[in-house]
């Protein structure tokens, strides 16, 4: 059986358990809803546009987010693989501040930025931003010995060596880091969200509850997981896949 | 002379730095043209030679001019072949050939003479594959052209067949000699390869073991192609070996008295 047939087979027994057993009462409306209630109050979001304006809003603040990390992370992973003494002090500040969750952030970027979209933006620059940097790091530190002497055989040294064989040779972590900075991105987003003022998925999942409507709850949880799933496997998955294949490294 | 070594010593400090002495007095020469090879059971510090030869390694005292010049780093006048092809996974064939070439001539050029250095090893119906869709000794028949390509006066070869199996490995040995023949580029060859060392070589250097220094310099005078006279070979394999086992026994009484100590 093939495993996309496996998998819609899988989910489809998943909505039916969860349909009957509202239907019989083995858990209540308030509690859990039913996946036709769930269904109804997608339809409607999506209907009158709440939806989509949050799913427009949401992805503007991550597109921002995760650029900024990327390009951060990478100038700083840089500099931590090429500078001992940055690497002993300010990759210390990184490693530690990495095991924040960036939400924690949150307070202060209120007090920094206000209530608006500049804290939400810099609690997910900060999610993504270390994990690319700490990949970006191990990547260029990681480059086989061998294509450096044999690129010095070939005269190439100094930025030359640096840009045409060095950065190449560790694409494969830097694309580990884009896809991990995407992931930690996305889920600081909806934290930051959650907290913060609309437009946005999380900001409508919060309304939501605030007034008791679980079903809607419901729904934008399933639009966070379906977005999540669908960036990761189309984008990120699939270019990891033939980065790795080109490197070499997949067998 | 053409490449030169004089009273070349390398000592390495291990971590409770205690000094371990890997070549000690080691003085060569190798002319014009010569295919040289240089014999020894690992830890020799056959490899560490070469890597001098190229200017990747330095040596605690002592000096090694090539053509005059005293080297001090690794130079494009040396080309050097691994025993891992070392091709870059991101750049195609002709890419890979053409990185030494790209300071000093036009793409249009650079293409030109990937292409006749890849006819040379035989890879001109591969121009746009990627390492990852080639054998083993196809990648090490690229990385032998990519080293041609930028014409070096030396053509340093560290195991360059080591990893690849028999039949690839012999066939290999005779594109080798027919570029060798073709070009009058000067080899020097490592090898723990007794056999290889014979079909390939004018002369074999052999080296012991700890410290490494040179055996005996042997000069092969069978007439090529070398298939035909195998009396010849074998006579030659079996003094070799002789010399040889003395090395090996003397690793293995080493490391039986480190461990019976330990």
């Amino acid at each position: 059986m093939k495993p996309a047939v496996k998998r819609i087979i899988f989910f489809a027994a998943l909505i039916v358990f969860w349909e009957l057993g509202s239907r019989f009462e083995l858990w209540h409306e308030t509690i859990l809803p039913s996946p036709v209630s769930v269904y109804d109050s997608l339809v409607a979001g999506f209907a009158d546009m709440t939806l989509v304006y949050d799913l427009a809003a949401s992805f503007r603040r991550l597109l921002i987010g995760l650029v900024a990390a990327v390009i951060i992370g990478t100038g700083v992973g840089i500099l931590l693989a090429r500078s001992k003494t940055a690497d002993e002090t300010l990759g210390t500040l990184v490693l530690a501040l990495q095991s924040v969750p960036s939400i924690v952030w949150l307070p202060l970027a209120m007090m920094w930025f206000g209530l608006g979209e500049g804290s939400i933006i810099f609690v997910v620059i900060l999610g993504g931003t270390f994990v690319m940097i700490l990949n970006v790091r191990t990547g260029i530190k990681n480059v086989d010995p061998l294509f450096i002497k044999a690129a010095r055989t070939m005269g190439s040294n100094g930025l030359d060596l640096f840009i045409k064989v060095i950065m190449p040779a560790s694409v494969p972590y830097f694309v580990t880091g884009a896809r991990l900075a995407w992931a930690f991105a996305w889920r600081a987003l909806m934290a930051g969200e959650l907290l913060s003022s609309g437009p946005g998925l999380g900001y409508t999942l919060r309304y939501a509850s605030d007034f008791g409507n679980m079903s809607l709850v419901i729904g934008v949880m399933i639009i966070i997981g379906v977005v999540g799933a669908i960036v990761d496997l189309m984008i990120f998955q699939r270019i990891e896949k033939n980065v790795l294949k080109r490197w070499g490294l997949e067998t | 002379m053409f490449i030169e070594a004089k009273q070349i010593n390398k000592v390495y400090f291990d971590k409770n730095n205690k000094p371990n002495t890997v070549l000690k007095d080691i003085d060569l020469s190798i002319q014009q043209g010569e295919f040289v090879s240089i014999l020894g059971p690992s830890g020799c510090g056959k490899s560490t030679l070469l890597s001098m030869i190229a200017g990747l390694v330095s040596s605690t005292s002592g000096d090694i001019i090539v053509d005059g010049k005293k080297v001090i780093k690794p130079g494009k006048d040396r080309g050097m072949v691994f025993q891992q092809a070392a091709l870059f996974p991101w750049m195609n064939v002709t890419e890979n050939v053409m990185f030494p070439l790209r300071k000093e001539m036009s793409k249009k050029e650079g293409m030109e003479r990937a292409q006749h250095f890849l006819k040379m090893v035989q890879l001109s119906n591969y121009p746009s594959h990627y390492p990852h869709e080639l054998s083993g000794g196809m990648q090490q028949r690229v990385s032998i052209a990519r080293s041609l390509a930028m014409d070096p006066a030396v053509l340093l070869m560290d195991e360059p067949f080591g990893a690849l199996d028999e039949q690839t490995r012999s066939r290999l040995h005779g594109q080798l000699e027919e570029i060798w023949i073709d070009t009058k580029k000067t080899i020097v060859f490592v090898t723990h390869s007794i056999s290889e060392s014979i079909k390939l070589s004018d002369r074999i250097i052999v080296m012991g073991t700890r410290p490494g220094t040179i055996l005996t310099d042997i000069t092969v005078d069978i007439p090529r192609p070398r298939e035909q006279h195998r009396q010849e070979i074998a006579a030659l394999e079996e003094q070799i070996m002789g010399l040889l086992k003395k090395e090996i026994d003397k690793v293995i009484d080493e490391e039986q008295a480190y461990e019976a100590g330990s």
